[in-house]
């Protein structure tokens, strides 16, 4: 009791001194808590979001193979043929034009993770359709695109296991600016 | 807009059209020439247009701009054309903008995938990852928080990108520099949510995402979500435009405008960040070398003179106002400075609005011209002293192929004829 009392002062003086630093003051007054509980169950079907550790992805797998028929089924209408590109963006290829005036920004010269190409297929694609591959699908066409990158071999599956550990040419590419470099 | 029956009066009513309303007026006119009175004349020579003589038209429901200002339109960018016609930028014409807020139909739009028609009763925000209690809020619950108002700039890091083509794009200053636009905005700080749902100590990001069909997600520093980050739902006195977001947005004051997320549905505390698409594959500066510099959230210190600015031309010699807009997403402006001889010699513009960090200022200076060649120019100088690059220090910061973070001073030059050009200086 005494302790979860001092734990409980403890945070309110975080909050308070928090509100106080804040360049965003609040509100006057004690705001109402409206929020309502969520369960578990809700909360897996929103939780799209996958980070670099895999952390979230679900079960199931694709292989390149697989993932070639998804693509022409899905994909090639608008990233061409082998990800040529066009209309839409280009998936393969760029590789060495960052440096230039026309630098070509694809899954195989630019993209850090292959997670978030799980993650954006999911979420994103088909742009008719979002939301409508199989967590299969996904995994499949994932494995095709890493593949036209020369990422991954022919024979390759992905997984919940297998694509988190997938090393990205681009992998070293970048430099994170937070906290901000100072003045 | 039905008239009700057995509605006699002579007079239009303003439950009427528009159109039974010019219908009558027609008459009116019509009557009036019958007994030998011309419209737009007065039998004693009394001066008066012919819409003084009219009665005018009657209420709406919802104003519009005058039909004459029909022109004063956003500039659209769609890089896919009609295959994703959502996907691309709308700017904001700037150049036919005067003061500081920006009208919220004309407010300018970055969006991935088209603007969802999101019904405000079916919508919820999720609130959860490292956090006591995951929480979900209607927008009803939100709406029923103590609101907090301020007026803030939104910019998108690849506003003035244009500004990078090899040859200077004549066009209209809002189609190089108006992805930008500020407004009034009132929500929820977002640490009244955080606070609620019990934030753990470990939580260092927020992962925020839209309820578009691409689902745009970033990730967010906890540092700015308990600073300054607002639940927005409201822009300008009313509830945000389905553009911008609605219902509910998140608002990350002077930052990038691609993380101030639309159409918000979730937030996830997390110890690291997602490594979203649009935080890896775009959203991040080249640096020369190839390398890339990620999270560079905060907008650096602009401004740009709109008027007069490219496409437009000075009808004779003589004096004008140079105006323009300057903001910094670190915090306030302190001074603009405009230049009519191409960066030679500087002079203090005069400031409204400069009182508010991370909002648009309104700069003015007086110009007497002569009828020669001239380059205008502006410079502002931030409250931490940051001061707007000229374009060649700027571009030897990146690569020759980064399309974000331009805040380099722009160039208009003014012709002997006149005529206001996009130059390169």
């Amino acid at each position: 009791m005494y302790t979860s009392e001092r734990n409980a002062i403890v945070i309110a003086i975080g909050a308070a001194a928090l509100a106080a630093c804040a360049s965003l003051p609040s509100a006057p007054g004690k705001p109402p808590a409206l929020g309502t509980a969520v369960s578990a169950e809700e909360i897996a079907r929103f939780d799209i979001s996958i980070p670099p550790s895999g952390a979230g992805l679900p079960a199931g797998s694709g292989t390149v193979k697989q993932g070639a028929q998804v693509y022409a089924a899905k994909c090639l209408a608008c990233h061409g043929e082998k990800g040529a590109g066009k209309p839409a963006d280009a998936l393969v290829g760029g590789i060495g034009s960052l440096a230039t005036p026309k630098p070509v920004r694809t899954v195989g010269s630019y993209w850090p993770y292959a997670t978030t190409l799980f993650d954006y297929t999911r979420r994103a694609m088909p742009i008719t359709n979002p939301l409508s591959l199989t967590d299969d699908e996904v995994y499949a066409v994932s494995a095709y695109v890493l593949f036209l990158n020369g990422i991954i071999g022919e024979d390759a599956v992905m997984n919940a296991q297998t694509l988190p550990r997938v090393k990205m040419p681009n992998r070293d590419g970048f430099i994170s600016d937070w906290p901000p470099r100072k003045l | 807009m039905k008239s009700r029956k057995g509605d006699a009066s002579p007079m239009p009513q303003a439950s009427r059209g528009r159109r039974d309303f010019l219908t009558q007026g027609a008459a009116l006119v019509t009557g009036a020439a019958s007994v030998g009175i011309a419209a737009g004349a007065s039998a004693q020579g009394l001066a008066g247009q012919p819409w003084e003589r009219v009665y005018g038209a009657g209420f709406t429901g919802y104003g519009q701009p005058s039909r004459f200002e029909q022109p004063v339109m956003r500039h659209i960018g769609r890089p896919y054309g009609d295959l994703a016609p959502g996907t691309g930028a709308s700017l904001a014409p700037i150049e036919t903008l005067e003061g500081i807020i920006t009208p919220s139909g004309l407010h300018n739009i970055r969006s991935h995938s088209g603007t969802p028609d999101i019904d405000p009763k079916e919508h919820q925000l999720l609130l959860h990852g490292l956090v006591a209690r995951p929480l979900k809020f209607s927008v009803e619950a939100l709406s029923s928080y103590p609101m907090t108002t301020r007026i803030y700039f939104l910019e998108c890091s690849g506003n003035s990108n244009r500004a990078l083509a090899p040859q200077p794009a004549q066009v209209p200053a809002g189609a190089i520099h108006g992805n930008m636009a500020c407004s009034e905005w009132t929500g929820v700080p977002l640490r009244v949510l955080l606070q609620e749902a019990g934030l753990r100590p470990e939580a260092k990001w927020l992962l925020a995402e839209g309820a578009d069909s691409a689902h745009m997600s970033r990730s967010i520093p906890v540092e700015k979500a308990l600073d300054d980050a607002l639940i927005a739902l409201y822009q300008n006195g009313e509830r945000l435009r389905p553009e911008q977001g609605y219902p509910v947005r998140l608002l990350l004051p002077g930052w990038e405008g691609n993380m101030s997320v639309k159409w918000l549905r979730r937030l996830k505390a997390t110890e690291e960040p997602t490594h979203t698409k649009d935080e890896t594959s775009k959203y991040t500066d080249l640096q020369p070398g190839g390398r890339a510099l990620q999270f560079t959230f905060e907008m650096g210190v602009k401004s740009v003179i709109t008027k007069p600015s490219s496409t437009m031309k000075l009808p004779r010699s003589g004096t004008y106002e140079i105006t323009g807009l300057a903001w910094s997403g670190a915090g306030r402006i302190r001074r603009v400075e405009v230049s009519t001889n191409g960066g030679a010699t500087w002079n203090d513009a005069a400031l409204t609005g400069e009182e508010r960090p991370k909002a648009l200022v309104r700069f003015r200076f007086p110009w007497e011209w002569s009828g020669k060649e001239a380059v205008l120019q502006s410079r502002a100088t931030d409250e931490k002293g940051q001061v707007q690059p000229a374009r060649k220090a700027w571009l030897a910061q990146y690569s020759p192929g980064n399309i974000y973070h331009n805040n380099s001073i722009a160039s208009w030059s003014v012709g002997a004829d006149g005529s206001v050009k996009n130059v390169y200086v």
